[in-house]
Formats: C-alpha cells, structure tokens, sequence
C-alpha cells in the first residue's frame, strides 16, 4: 500500500472519530429507552460554542467542557419533557435541533472565520514506528485514541457488566427492571445526560481538531447528526457495529472527494451526498426482515431458497430496543 | 379559585410559554452583546412597516401554509414527514422541468403554468411516495427514510444546475436561466405577491381542514393515527391509509415547490425550499395539529422570517434569531402543556 493511500485512511480514522462519540453517545440513550433527536443541532452548538470557549480563554480543554456541558443539558431537557411533562420525544428533540442550529449560527456569528487552537497531533512512542499499523493508528491525536477507548469501553460496558445489563433492561423490559429495583427514570436520565455529553464532545471534536474554526452555515457540520442517527439504527444499538457504521460512511465520503478528479461531470455536492442514498439501502437491509410481508412471501418459495435468504435477513437484521420512546410510569 | 381544567387556564400556560420564549431570546441576544429592543423592533418594520413588505410577508406565508396543510394529513395518521423539505424540492425540480420542456412550444403560457403546478404536485407525491413505501413496506422509519431523501434531493437540484440545466458557460449557485415574464403567475402591480398563489395557498388550508373535520376518511385517518392496530383490526386498511396521508402531504409539499418556481424565483435555485418544509413541522407542533390555526401562526412565522432580514443588514446579527425564537416558542409551548397536565392530573387525584 502506499503512502498515500495509508494517510488517507489515518485521515478516515481521524475524520470518523466524532461520528463515534455521536453515534455512541446516542446509541447509549436509546438503550435507555429515549430518542435524542436533537443532536444534529446539538453537535453544531457545541462545535461553536466549544471553539468560542477556546479561542477566548485559549484552553483546548475547556472547549470540550463546555461542548460536554451543553450536550448534557439540552439533552435533560428532552429526558425532563419526556419523562416528567408527558411530552413526544421526537417533537421535542427535532424542535432542539433546529433551534440549537439557528443558535449556534446566531451566537457564532462574531467568531466566524476567526483562527483558534487545534488539538495537537501526539504520535504514541514505539507503537507510531510499527509498518503500516503504526502510521494507520498511533499517529494521531488525542482525540482519535479516545474514540478506540469508547469503542471498547461502551462495548464492555454495554454488554459484559452489571449496570450495563441493567442499561439493556430499562430499554427493554423497563416493568421488569423496575421490579428488581432500578430506579428506571433516573436511569434514563444519567444515561441521557451522559449519550448527550458525548455527543457534545463530537462538535468541538470538529472544530477544535477535524475541521478547525468556525465558518457559520458554510461550516459543512450541518447533517453529520442525522447521520450519527441512522448509524445508531444501522448499528442495532451496538456500540461495535456503530462505530463500524461511522468508519464505513465517512470512508463513503472520502472516495467521493477521492474519485472527484476522474468523475469531472459530477459536481462535488453530488459525491459529498452520496452516502445519504447508501444509507437509506443499508437501513432498508437491517429493517426489512421485520416486516410482515417478507415473511408471507418467504413462505411461499421453495423450502431451500426460503431459509437462505432468512438466514441473510437475519444477519443484517436489526430490531430496536423494545421500550424505545415509550414513556415509563411505575404504577 | 382557578378551575384548573378550564379553557382560560390552558390559555394562561400558553401566555406564560410566549413570555418564557420572548425572554429566552431576549437573553441570547444579551449574550451576543446585542440590543433586544431595537432587535424586536427591527423584525416589526421590516415585516409590516410597509405594503411592499406586507406582500413579501405573504409570498413567504403561501409556501409555508401548504407545506403545513398537508403535515396536518401526515400528523394526523401518525406519521413525522421530515421528507418534506424533498418534496418541495422535487416539486420545484418537476415544474422547472415541465416549463423548460414547454416554454419554446406553442402552447400558451397559460396552459404551460398549469402544466407546471400539475407537474410539481406529481414531484411531490412521488417523493413523497418513497418515503411512504421505505415506511410501510420495508419498515424504514419515516424520519430517517425521510432525512435521507431530502439530502438526495438537495444533491439531485444541485446537480441540474450544475449539469443538465446550467446557465450558457458555466453553472453557477444563482441557479438556472430564469423563465420569461410570460411564465410568471401573474404579481400584484408593483409587487412580489400573487393573487394565484395566495389562492391557492388558502384553498388548500380549507381543504385540508374539510378533510380533517368532516369526512370518513379524516375520521380513519386519525383512528390510525391514534391507535393503528386498533384501526387494522376493526378493518381499516391502515397501510393504505398511511400511504395516501403521504401522497397528499406530497402534493401539497409538491404544490409549495411549485408556487416557489412560478411565482417566487422563476427559476431552480440550490435552496429553493427555503426551509419551509421543516418550519411547517414546528407550525403543526406549535398549534397542536389543529387545522383552525394552521394559518395565523404560518402567518405569525412567515412574518418573523422576512422581518430578521433586516437583521444583518442594519444590526450585523445573523438572520437566524427568528429561528431560535420560532423554536423558543414550540418548545416553551410544548414544555408548558406537560406543566400544565402535571398540574391538572394532580388535581384529579
């Protein structure tokens, strides 16, 4: 493989890094029962209010606090008007989507442009100088190491331990857990508060690292949360396969600007969407084992071909958590 | 004592969420060091301080009220049409397309406008349709089915004016060749508004609301809404039902893209929604779905947007502050009718 090639791929790794803290971060809320539909807004809030914070006090740090802080808040107040006001989740995310956008346009408006401080790149000693590996992985900054941790530890945590156990509980069978004494409600909100927080972490990941600055409308963020949802769903709420989803899209988008020079005819802004089409087959492939009617004409085909192509649909199949945006009352 | 049940207590929260929304904004725009009062002020004159901005006003509200209407249809059944930023823009798509086939034909303008607003109600439906098969037959959710097909449809306008349809030489973001003056619906002298449009606009919030409130298949359509598998087991069709909820949202999302082409920009533009589709999402929710007031509050709406284009001319403040309060104000409305529940339930027990 050479050079090129081998930079270009550390570049997917470094671009999908928010993509998985948005996708986990919403893929840990969701097990919890709670749809945040508000994070497409919620990353460009915080990718500018985290590069304002960092350009006014110049600490990189307290850019992602303050992209974490606000993340967590505005996904309580979706938690807070589902939970305790009774009100649709989905109304109120989309709502806090599009006024987090107009915000974050509103408020940035002075720090347009501006140059501010990037997150140093930190090549990891010996692992940096391994082949191919080493150039791929381990010479990136802080951030991107971060995302590999999150993988795993949403992972492990999700599926190997107790709380995490209970996490799948609350989203599934909320009765249930709540009979063997969790406190489904609070639950849900730490788990919306923390899916927010990590979400909030994508924007300044943006600004402060992947695509430094702030440039209002033009800042091209405006879609990555509706994506980082349909990679939640694409990933059958699975920290593993979500984080899979987000390397195969942004690897999507990096072959249109690549096969750009020898597709001259095909506007750029054509190449840039054409991960959007693809998602819509891959969420057609997950979903359409469940319905109905694949079903019924499944079982009129021949006995051999049926359990082929069940077994195909099974595969991709993803079914969502059972208690997904219903409300919770402990009666 | 307050009968905590009554109409004048729902209206009080209502009040309350309006106050909670002006002050909200009124903080943020402290926050970007800029001066509210002048701000409000600014949004006022430059939405009603003169006939030519009143007609503006107008030319903003048609599209908005039709894309409205037919979420009124979409809401009803149950359904989130986020897809319905695409269908205006395919309506646009198929009546720029309709006129460019036509314009150097015979035919008389007349007809070719009809033509056109026809062909955009067809962009729209089979849009629409999409979402509407993705949904019902292959268990795509609407919302994302819906999402994905908006960007398609930017990248498919996008990719018209750029290719097939570019301007002599080179394509640029200002769109297509415009139409010729013969082409236009017809404008009030001196104006940019339409008689047409604005009739056409008005018409379709009535037949929206007949359809809602006195016909069978409004009726069933709110018992799918409400409670599908109930409405499938006592017999009513309830796929069937959705899909047409989504073919008529289409057309009146088709008709809006329409009306932006013939009698707004007389050509395809990259924005040429201009965000209606998803304002009318926040219009159905801050009137909650009922038909009666879908065009006050558009109107309400339509005005806030052509008044902050003052805004940045005048005060160097981005635009966008008539979406955060237009926001503020669904969201504070939403979050009061939960207070306001909570309060009455307790009052129950």
């Amino acid at each position: 493989m050479d050079n090129n090639t081998l930079v270009g791929l550390a570049g997917i790794l470094a671009s999908a890094a928010p993509v998985v803290f948005a996708a986990i971060g919403e893929t840990i809320t969701e097990r919890a029962g709670i749809t945040n539909l508000s994070i497409n807004g919620l990353i460009l809030l915080t990718a500018m209010a985290g590069f304002a914070t960092s350009v006014t006090t110049g600490s990189l740090l307290l850019g992602f606090l303050v992209g974490a802080l606000i993340g967590a808040f505005v996904s309580l107040i979706v938690a807070f008007s589902s939970i305790a006001l009774k009100q649709s989740q989905v109304a109120v995310g989309f709502v806090l989507a599009l006024m987090s956008r107009d915000l974050s346009y509103f408020l940035g408006n002075p720090y347009m442009g501006l140059s501010g401080p990037r997150v140093p790149s930190l090549p990891i000693p010996v692992l940096a100088d391994i082949p191919v590996v080493g150039v791929l992985f381990f010479r990136q900054d802080i951030l991107v190491y971060s995302s590999y941790i999150l993988i795993a530890v949403a992972y492990i945590f999700v599926f190997k331990t107790r709380p995490g156990l209970m996490l799948q509980g609350i989203g599934e069978q909320p009765a249930t857990a709540y009979v063997r004494g969790a406190n489904v409600n609070r639950l849900r909100y730490i788990y919306t508060i923390i899916g927010g927080a990590l979400v909030g972490m994508a924007g300044p990941m943006y600004s402060l690292s992947v695509k430094v600055g702030w440039k209002g409308t033009i800042t091209g963020l405006d879609g990555i949360g509706w994506i980082a949802l349909a990679i939640t769903i694409f990933g059958g709420w699975n920290p593993l396969r979500a984080a899979f989803g987000a390397y195969l899209f942004v690897l999507l988008q990096w072959l249109g600007l690549v096969l750009q020079p020898s597709l001259p005819n095909i506007p750029s802004q054509v190449l840039q969407v054409a991960p959007f089409p693809l998602m819509i087959l891959t969420l057609l492939l997950v979903n359409i084992g469940n319905s109905e009617w694949v079903d019924r004409t499944l079982a009129g085909l021949p006995e051999e071909v049926r359990r082929l192509i069940a077994k195909v649909l099974r595969a991709m199949r993803t079914t969502p958590p059972a208690a997904l945006g219903i409300p919770f009352e402990n009666e | 004592m307050l009968n905590k049940s009554s109409a004048g207590f729902k209206f009080g929260f209502q009040i309350l969420a309006i106050v909670a929304a002006l002050i909200f904004t009124t903080v943020v725009m402290l926050l970007a060091k800029a001066p509210p009062l002048e701000a409000y002020k600014l949004i006022f004159t430059g939405s009603v301080g003169s006939i030519g901005k009143i007609s503006d006003v107008i030319v903003a509200w048609i599209p908005l009220l039709l894309a409205t209407s037919g979420l009124l249809l979409t809401f009803a059944a149950g359904l989130w049409n986020i897809g319905i930023e695409g269908q205006i823009t395919l309506g646009a798509i198929f009546t720029t397309w309709a006129l460019r086939l036509l314009q150097d034909t015979s035919l008389s303008p007349t007809l070719i406008i009809l033509i056109g607003f026809l062909a955009g109600i067809l962009g729209g439906m089979i849009w629409a349709s999409l979402t509407g098969l993705l949904k019902i037959y292959g268990g795509v959710n609407e919302i994302f089915g819906g999402l994905g097909l908006n960007f398609v449809a930017t990248a498919l306008t996008i990719w018209l004016i750029f290719g097939p349809w570019k301007r002599p030489g080179v394509g640029s973001m200002s769109g297509t060749v415009p139409f010729d003056n013969l082409l236009w619906l017809p404008q009030v002298e001196g104006l940019r508004m339409s008689w047409w449009s604005l009739g056409v606009g008005l018409i379709g919030i009535v037949i929206v609301y007949l359809i809602l409130q006195g016909t069978y298949f409004g009726l069933r359509l709110k018992a799918v809404g409400k409670n599908g598998r109930a409405a499938f087991v006592i017999g009513i069709p309830t796929g069937k039902y959705m899909m047409s909820a989504f073919f008529i949202c289409g057309a009146f999302a088709g008709l809006a893209g329409a009306t932006q082409v013939l009698a707004v920009y007389h050509r395809l533009i990259p924005s040429i929604s201009s965000g209606y589709g998803f304002l009318g999402l926040m219009v159905a929710m801050l009137i909650n779905y009922q038909a009666l007031w879908a065009a006050p509050v558009a109107l309400f709406f339509a005005a806030l947007n052509i008044g902050s284009i003052q805004l940045p001319i005048v005060l160097k403040l981005d635009s966008t502050l008539s979406g955060v309060l237009q926001g503020a104000l669904v969201l504070f409305v939403l979050m009061m009718d939960g207070v306001r529940r909570r309060l009455t339930a307790k009052k129950v027990k």
